[in-house]
């Protein structure tokens, strides 16, 4: 039985992008951004940054689910992240999903992957290195 | 063709570069440049914010608002506006922007060869030597399709 991420467990940011939890999928959360003037880069085309805003925040959520899982409760930040642009998201629904290759003590590494019509042709990736820090500490 | 066009100019593109879409929605503005650098401007806001409890920016604004620098200083070393896409971007947090700060973006285009252009930056929120950030990107230049 897998925990469910819930929408208010979403930053202020990821709601102003219009990010949802699309559905839960192995386990882990599936997240969506709809095309709007407020992510648009180049006319018609979503903006990378924006991009980059969807697959963190996929990123953060597979973490912040796989931590409930094991009733671990830590404040995540984040230490660097990697994205590739492989080609021009245009103005439609973009989802993104998070995977973790690492679960440390200190530290997680995740890979996410962003896409629109076709799961395998991914529109961008990303590489984080997110780090857990015990609640109220450094 | 470029050309025809006056030379890049990083403040006068900004009013219209940083005045729609996702830039717009962010506040971006512009701040500086140099021969090959260019800085813009995030202001702090409560709706960017990926930690409530400590107020602390999300890392997707801080990754747009050096993607857009970069942009801007890739335009600004080329010495015209082409049509180029942001093949990778890495940034590296030392340590997050502080609640209420505006965060500044400076981006240096390094060097730029036939296809590709390479810049790398920082961003801090006030003092320069404590940046909350570093970054490293590679852009491409793209041949116009017409469809």
């Amino acid at each position: 039985m897998s925990t469910e991420l819930l929408p208010d467990e979403l930053p202020a940011y990821a709601r102003s992008l219009g990010i949802a939890v699309e559905r839960m999928e192995d386990g882990v959360p599936v997240l969506s951004m709809p095309f709007s003037g407020t992510v648009e880069g180049r006319p018609t085309v979503l903006h990378g940054g924006a991009t980059s805003g969807l697959l963190e925040n996929a990123g953060f959520a597979a973490l912040r689910v796989a931590l409930k899982n094991i009733d671990r409760d830590a404040r995540l930040k984040p230490i660097g992240i990697t994205v590739q642009f492989l080609s021009a998201a245009k103005s439609k629904f973009t989802f993104a999903q998070g995977r973790i290759t690492r679960l440390g003590r200190r530290n997680a590494n995740i890979e996410v992957s962003a896409w629109q019509d076709d799961r395998e042709r991914p529109v961008a990736t990303a590489v984080m290195n997110i780090l857990m820090a015990r609640d109220g500490t450094g | 063709m470029g050309s025809e066009l006056p030379p890049f100019d990083p403040e006068a593109a900004s009013s219209m570069m940083l005045a729609h879409g996702h830039a717009g929605w962010l506040g971006l503005s512009y701040r500086a440049h140099g021969e090959d650098w260019v800085e813009l401007d995030l202001p702090w806001r409560d709706d960017l914010v990926g930690e409530p409890e400590h107020g602390i920016l999300a890392s997707g604004p801080i990754v747009s608002l050096m993607d857009m620098a970069s942009g801007m200083a890739v335009w600004n070393a080329m010495g015209e506006f082409r049509a180029i896409a942001t093949l990778d971007l890495r940034v590296d947090y030392m340590r997050p922007a502080s609640k209420g700060a505006a965060v500044t973006g400076h981006s240096q285009c390094y060097k730029i060869t036939k296809s590709a252009a390479f810049v790398r930056g920082f961003a801090h929120d006030g003092d320069p030597d404590d940046p909350v950030a570093n970054m490293a990107g590679v852009f491409m230049s793209i041949p116009w399709r017409p469809r």
